[in-house]
């Protein structure tokens, strides 16, 4: 018989492993090529250190784990079966020191009698001191690869897309349904396949059949000659609500640079209908030391024959408990092995396994108890043949424990699963979803339950956790029943390869230890991803500057020009001084804010959130938004306002203006400019749709330029010719032929004016205004020092003492709540509660010895309860003295008292003495002429 | 992500929408204190299809009420809510 062991002819690719130079064959994957160059110690366990070899060909790997790719372009714990060589490849193994072959780690295989499952559980019920011995331990011991610590140099795009049928998986089945849609049975809809590996064609690139050669690439044809989409090397991650799935496309394998600039894409594909021929995974057999490189699956070593053409051993025993395992007997003897014998677990030979017996060497009842040998070699397999015990020679043990059918996206659309007994194996049922599962998927061959056959104590389960059959036994002595629990306590299943191979062993034997059958022992819960993704692709290009967009105020040009340091407030970058010669941040605030007190200063408040709200019902409807009165206001003045939410707390404050009889213009904070938007909105909306009002939002519309100080109105003056508005008055005028609105409005303590102006027009104003300040000996200022001066003048801000916890009573407010009601937030205002003794309250503090810690506690002691904290720290603008706005318990009756502001996280304790939240201009004489 | 059919622009992916709160959870300004609370703090919260206030804020910003089965996330009907809905 001919040899049917490919031919290695592909294009010859260089590459390295663990600095060693080797060479493969296009098409090969990592794993491949590995087993080509005779290379079996692949890795070393999670655990335990314990040396571990190529078990599979697909991407259930749990064990041939390596970082692919150098620098930022690192990809740690990639599977060597699931990377496909390029040329330059770079792949290191992981989890040893110095080496793969000398691993000191290994030393955590012997004390493993010392580190059974739940052990770090356990460490937690010894001292306290003793748990940060034992974490320095675990931390360095314990992990898989490195995450690269430079950032990832290539670019992710995301994509949508809509389709009348999804086909996960490019098998037989798959191309079969795909073609059925397309010009088959289903003709005329719009089919997208999606295979996760290379190449079309799944158990056919392994398998013996009758379709003809040409088939796979006939059936992909029909499939993009009509329309259809196939995208290989992409992965169906995840099922999501409304048949939405996502798919992971690698452009570029990992670690390799992209020639294109993209190196994956994500898709999210709407689909009419899914359908599922994700085949079946292969399952191990529990023995002793089944995690021996040289331990195979059976159709993962057929595979590496046909598909790539690689022997990967020459002495070979076969384990199985079903006939597919016969076909890798006759493939592996048929590629010049030797099939030393096949130890098939049932009691009589099934006809496959009958018209076998005359080739090979076949046991029934037969299993292996242990795989024999040293790191990186198979040397024996000592088998029991019926209860007998037999030893042979082996260099590869190919092993089935039967099929587990690729059930992931079906449970994650919410599916539900029967059970087989025919294949002891969860198979897909019904579904709220739109999809269908077909292929072996849907009808897993026959097999035996699953029985282990060697010591519980190094059979493994969970190859990736180096969870073995007696951490299973154990978790049921200790009382673990529930499968969620044995999952959290044995970490069984909850490594990036999420139990692939793993989990029906393990229930079997949780099963049989309960005395129940698999089904009511129950399955954990799948959730997507299906397979590990790189964090870049769900970022997409959504990182860097594109993360969080920034938004630009109007005249971002002028304070660029002006040496401004930044800060973000809310979505915005807003100055936040402007430092002269070599100022610092807080020598040039405090000059800027003592330029105000003295002088004249003027500010960009382009961010204020404001809104033009107009009809007749105009004034009705800012009566609900805001908890104050607005109606009796007269045209051409203004007020200071705030709103509350439902539940009658304080949210956003502002100043509302009445334009004309029914148009207004109501301001609110920068950050919370989108959700008083949404709150506006929802109450015009929502709650009171037959209101005839509009209400416009005019954020960015309007710069706004603030002119604060005593020599303010002055300046202003002189830019408008004209006498400037009185305080909480409006007019109109212009500024060098600019039309603009001046609100005489203060946040400062100053006598201060707002000039509102169209934003595009801006930066002429702003000019005009800095010539007319710097001629009185004034400057621009910033966000610091405009904290500073309302900090002296106790205005609250959102965000510091509007916390979203405080009542209009809290704030000392309440004499402004609108005596007639009907604003949001009335009811829940009128709980007892909101306005009864121990609330915390606004009040100020002066430092007795420092300044004050932002954020501290007060205390009566040093260290004791805490009666309140600093919402905001300051100075007097022009003396220096530390001050600060705080919220106390019954504040308001505590005037004089004296604390300590206490962090002792920083070690700060500072006497502080209890005052009214205003430090300058009690009279408020300072706004008016 | 669910496909909510907005009732002004068709079906659109969730992302475009916020969720804004439950129907019984809307406090009317007229309401008694009582009730107020009733609505804000003991919401039903049913295993079952329910009705709730959605925003389409990055399309046509409309608000709506969307029926939604609360453990399918089956959406039974979306209906528009603002001055144009008005008999």
């Amino acid at each position: 018989m001919t040899s049917p062991l490919r031919p290695r002819s592909g294009a010859a690719l260089n590459f390295t492993f663990d600095g060693k130079q080797m060479q493969a064959c296009e098409g090969d994957t990592l794993a491949a090529a590995l087993l080509a160059n005779g290379i079996r110690l692949v890795g070393r366990s999670f655990k335990y250190h314990r040396p571990r070899g190529i078990m599979t060909a697909g991407v259930e790997e749990p064990n041939a784990l390596v970082t692919i790719g150098e620098g930022g372009r690192a990809e740690p714990n990639t599977r060597a079966t699931d990377v496909f060589v390029y040329e330059g490849l770079v792949a290191r193994s992981q989890n040893r020191w110095p080496s793969l072959n000398l691993d000191l780690g290994a030393v955590f295989g012997l004390l493993s009698k010392a580190l059974p499952a739940g052990f770090y559980y356990k460490t937690f019920f010894g001292p306290a001191k003793l748990w940060l011995v034992y974490e320095w331990f675990i931390r360095r011991a314990a992990g898989l690869g490195n995450a690269p610590r430079e950032a990832d140099p290539d670019r992710y795009s995301q994509r949508s897309a809509f389709c009348d049928v999804l086909v996960v998986g490019g098998g037989p089945s798959g191309l079969q349904a795909a073609v059925d849609g397309v010009d088959g049975v289903d003709a005329g809809k719009r089919v997208i396949l999606v295979e996760q590996d290379a190449e079309l064609g799944g158990s056919l690139l392994r398998d013996d059949h009758d379709l003809g050669p040409d088939w796979i690439g006939s059936m992909a044809a029909r499939i993009r000659g009509a329309g259809g989409t196939i995208l290989t090397r992409t992965t169906a991650s995840g099922y999501w609500e409304h048949d939405l799935v996502t798919l992971v496309e690698r452009i570029a394998e990992p670690g390799q640079v992209p020639t294109h600039g993209t190196a994956q894409r994500l898709w999210h594909v709407r689909a009419g209908k899914v359908i599922l021929a994700t085949g079946c995974i292969e399952r191990p057999i529990a023995f002793s030391h089944n995690d021996r490189p040289g331990v195979m699956l059976s159709q993962a070593a057929r595979t590496y024959v046909r598909r790539f053409g690689v022997l990967p051993g020459k002495r070979v025993v076969i384990a199985t408990n079903n006939d597919d395992a016969y076909a890798t007997a006759q493939t592996l003897s048929d590629a010049g092995a030797i099939i030393v014998a096949i130890l098939d677990a049932r009691s009589s030979l099934s006809p496959v396994a009958s018209e076998a017996q005359g080739r090979f060497t076949v046991h029934t009842e037969a299993a292996p108890k242990a795989a024999n040998g040293s790191k990186a070699r198979l040397k024996s397999v000592t088998a029991s043949v019926s209860g007998i015990e037999v030893s042979f020679d082996a260099d590869l043990l190919a092993v089935s424990g039967g099929f587990t059918p690729v059930t992931h996206l079906h449970m994650q659309a919410g599916g539900k699963l029967d059970f087989s007994d025919e294949a002891q194996a969860f198979v897909a049922a019904d579904c709220r979803q739109n999809v269908e599962t077909v292929g072996s998927a849907a009808n897993p061959p026959p097999a035996l339950p699953l029985k282990v056959y060697g010591d519980p104590k190094t059979s493994f389960v969970d190859f990736q956790n180096d969870v073995t059959i007696a951490d299973i036994d154990l978790a049921w002595a200790e009382g673990y029943r529930s499968v969620e629990h044995l999952k959290r306590y044995t970490t069984l299943g909850m490594a990036t390869d999420q139990g692939k191979t793993s989990n029906m062993t393990a229930l079997a034997r949780l099963a049989e230890r309960r005395n129940i059958t698999i089904p009511d022992a129950g399955l954990t819960t799948f959730r997507p991803p299906y397979t590990p993704v790189t964090m870049g692709a769900l970022a997409g290009r959504d990182h860097r500057d594109a993360g969080a967009h920034v938004r630009r105020v109007p005249l971002w040009d002028e304070h660029k020009a002006a040496n401004a340091i930044w800060q973000p407030a809310g979505y915005w970058m807003r100055p936040r001084a402007f430092p002269r010669n070599s100022e610092d941040l807080a020598a040039s605030a405090r000059r800027e804010a003592q330029t105000v007190r003295r002088a004249v200063g003027m500010t960009d408040v382009s961010t204020l959130a404001k809104f033009e709200v107009s009809g007749p019902d105009a004034a009705r409807f800012l009566e609900m938004i805001c908890a104050t009165s607005v109606a009796k206001l007269a045209i051409g003045r203004g007020r200071y306002t705030f709103m509350l939410r439902d539940d009658g707390l304080a949210f956003d404050d502002g100043t509302v203006w009445r334009l004309e009889e029914n148009r207004f213009l109501l301001t609110s904070s920068t950050g919370g400019a989108d959700r008083m938007a949404t709150h506006i909105s929802y109450v015009r909306q929502v709650l009171h749709p037959e209101l005839r009002v509009s209400a416009v939002n005019v954020q960015e519309h309007y710069a706004g330029i603030a002119i604060a100080g005593p020599l303010a109105k002055a300046a202003l003056w002189a830019m408008i010719g004209t006498e400037p508005p009185r305080h909480m008055s409006l007019a109109r005028a212009t500024v060098t032929g600019v039309p603009v609105l001046l609100l005489g409005a203060s946040y400062s303590g100053e006598r201060a004016f707002e000039i509102y102006v169209e934003a595009t027009q801006s930066g002429p104003v702003w000019t005009d205004c800095a010539a007319a300040v710097a001629e009185r000996g004034g400057c621009t200022y910033g966000l610091e020092a405009m904290e500073i001066l309302r900090i002296e003048k106790g205005h609250v801000v959102v965000g510091g003492e509007l916390d979203g916890r405080l009542s209009p009573h809290d704030l000392g407010l309440a004499g402004m709540l609108n005596k007639a009601g009907g604003y949001v937030g009335e009811a829940g205002l009128s709980r007892p509660a909101l306005s009864s003794p121990g609330r915390l309250q606004l009040v100020g503090l002066e430092s007795l010895d420092g300044p004050i810690p932002e954020g501290a506690m007060l205390t009566k002691e040093r260290i004791s309860a805490a009666h309140g904290h600093v919402t905001a720290a300051a100075y007097r603008v022009m003396s220096g003295d530390p001050i600060a706005l705080a919220l106390l318990a019954d504040g308001r009756s505590r005037m004089g008292e004296e604390l300590y502001a206490s962090s002792p996280t920083r070690n700060q304790f500072v006497r502080v003495r209890v005052t009214a939240p205003h430090f300058y201009d009690h009279a408020g004489e300072r706004y008016r002429d | 992500m669910m496909l909510i059919p907005c009732p002004h622009c068709g079906p659109r992916a969730q992302a475009e929408f916020v969720y804004e709160r439950t129907m019984d959870s809307i406090v009317s300004l007229d309401s008694e204190q009582s009730d107020a609370m009733e609505r804000l703090f003991s919401r039903t919260n049913p295993r079952g299809p329910d009705d709730e206030l959605w925003r389409h804020s990055f399309g046509c910003r409309a608000w709506m009420v969307v029926r939604r089965h609360r453990v399918t996330h089956e959406i039974e009907s979306v209906r528009a809510v603002g001055p144009e809905a008005l008999p």
